[in-house]
């Protein structure tokens, strides 16, 4: 199935890209971050949260045929 | 009064919700970006009381938007400035200026004189601080936040929801945001975000039941794109923060402006690929280390060769062993760089590994 990620703040320039679709068997939030962090080593130094289909959720969560969205905090004023 | 007229004649409003705007009480922390935008519509609304606390002085480059200072404000602390302004905008309100620091020990006392916090400031350490002790005092916090072109809104706390701790639990590793910097931001977003911030304090006055309680609302200012993401109430959060209470005045709300330097050995790097190696040892120094996409920058030269650094590739910095290498990490990441590594082991590993490889 595909999943589609949006990047938000630093970590679209991290990943050089605003959002992307992957491959995607099946599985958890842990298991989808794995692949990004293979794909890109700096993400795993950032923190973000994950939404999925507009909702913050945990990192155990099953990821279903979705849009999630990796959401770093932001401290700027 | 014909001030409020364009208020009274709404169904939604009408004199008594002017009357209620009149009687609440705000504090805005921080008079920067998106204080000055919350601070005029308050004021220019007629909130009855506006405290504004701020120990920072107005600097030339904050006048690209921080909208409610001129040239003659350059020097001059931002919370009185901004009061001088308000009281022009609106005589009839009453504006106290707090020219100093939000710090735990002051924080608590001054939150109880007021109905809502607006959060206006510009890191994290007063984000939190901000947040524990809006739930130690009861208060609804309305939180803004931008970076670069992107910008977040939420109300935490506000009737039971949740607080800033139930979406970002502790603040990022020390540094991993680049927060202290002057990162840059287009001006008029804090203004969009702190007018947002203003609205949500409205609502919250008037009683409506449109808060933006429990729901993060994002901003991208280059697409005009929003999204509203919801946010779940962590109790277990919550109630660690209540039972600090005790301790909160002697707390440390510490900065966190460092960032974290990521290492990397020579096998992961090439296994990366999509690499450029930069040398940051002295000219000359042994051994010599020929490799491609390779450049040699000593380090105490490379802030003046940032022309030379690839923004689109990763970043492998190796020295002789892998210290220098790490200031050298820290020194990019300053200027906003991204995808940097310290190589570790330096030139020998590589060396070593370059051997291995021909074998």
């Amino acid at each position: 199935m595909n999943l589609k990620i949006k990047y938000f703040g630093v970590l679209a320039e991290i990943t050089n890209c605003s959002e992307e679709t992957i491959a995607y068997t099946k599985g958890s939030v842990s298991d989808v971050l794995m692949l990004l962090f293979e794909k890109y080593p700096t993400l795993k130094e950032t923190d973000f949260q994950v939404a999925q289909d507009l909702e913050i959720v945990s990192k155990d969560t099953l990821l279903l045929e979705s849009e999630i969205a990796l959401l770093p905090p932001f401290s700027g004023g | 009064m014909s001030r409020y007229h364009r208020h009274i004649v709404l169904d939604e409003i009408g004199q008594a919700g002017q009357d209620k705007i009149s009687k609440a009480k705000v504090l805005v922390v921080g008079a920067g970006g998106l204080g000055c935008p919350a601070l005029q519509y308050l004021t220019a609304a007629g909130i009855g009381t506006i405290g504004i606390i701020d120990f920072d002085t107005v600097e030339e480059s904050n006048l690209q938007r921080q909208i409610l200072f001129g040239t003659s404000s350059i020097g001059i602390n931002k919370a009185i400035a901004a009061t001088k302004r308000l009281e022009d905008l609106n005589p009839t309100i009453n504006s106290i200026a707090y020219p100093e620091k939000l710090t735990p020990k002051n924080a608590l006392s001054l939150f109880e004189d007021y109905d809502i916090i607006v959060d206006g400031t510009d890191n994290f350490s007063a984000r939190y601080l901000i947040n524990d002790a809006a739930i130690l005092t009861n208060k609804p916090v309305v939180y803004g936040a931008i970076y670069k072109f992107e910008g977040q809104v939420s109300v935490f706390n506000y009737q039971n929801g949740p607080s800033y701790r139930c979406l970002f639990a502790t603040p990022p590793k020390e540094g991993s945001v680049p927060n202290c910097s002057e990162i840059g931001v287009l001006g008029v977003l804090p203004g969009i975000i702190g007018t947002m911030q203003a609205n949500e304090v409205l609502k919250m006055v008037l009683g409506f039941d449109t808060v933006l309680s429990g729901k993060l609302f994002c901003f991208n200012a280059m697409t005009s794109e929003t999204i509203t993401l919801k946010i779940a109430k962590s109790v277990a959060e919550i109630e660690k923060v209540r039972s600090l209470k005790e301790q909160f005045s002697n707390q440390s709300f510490a900065s966190y402006c460092k960032f974290p330097v990521a290492e990397i050995s020579v096998e992961e790097a090439i296994k990366l690929g999509n690499n450029q190696f930069i040398d940051v040892r002295e000219l000359g120094e042994k051994p010599t280390i020929e490799l491609p996409n390779c450049i040699q920058i000593p380090l105490h030269t490379l802030e003046h060769e940032l022309a030379q650094i690839d923004s689109e590739k990763n970043k492998m910095l190796f020295c002789k062993t892998g210290i220098r290498s790490k200031t050298a990490v820290e020194i990019l990441q300053k200027h906003n760089q991204h995808n940097c590594y310290s190589l570790i082991g330096g030139a020998e590993t590589i060396l070593a590994h370059q051997k291995l490889e021909l074998k």
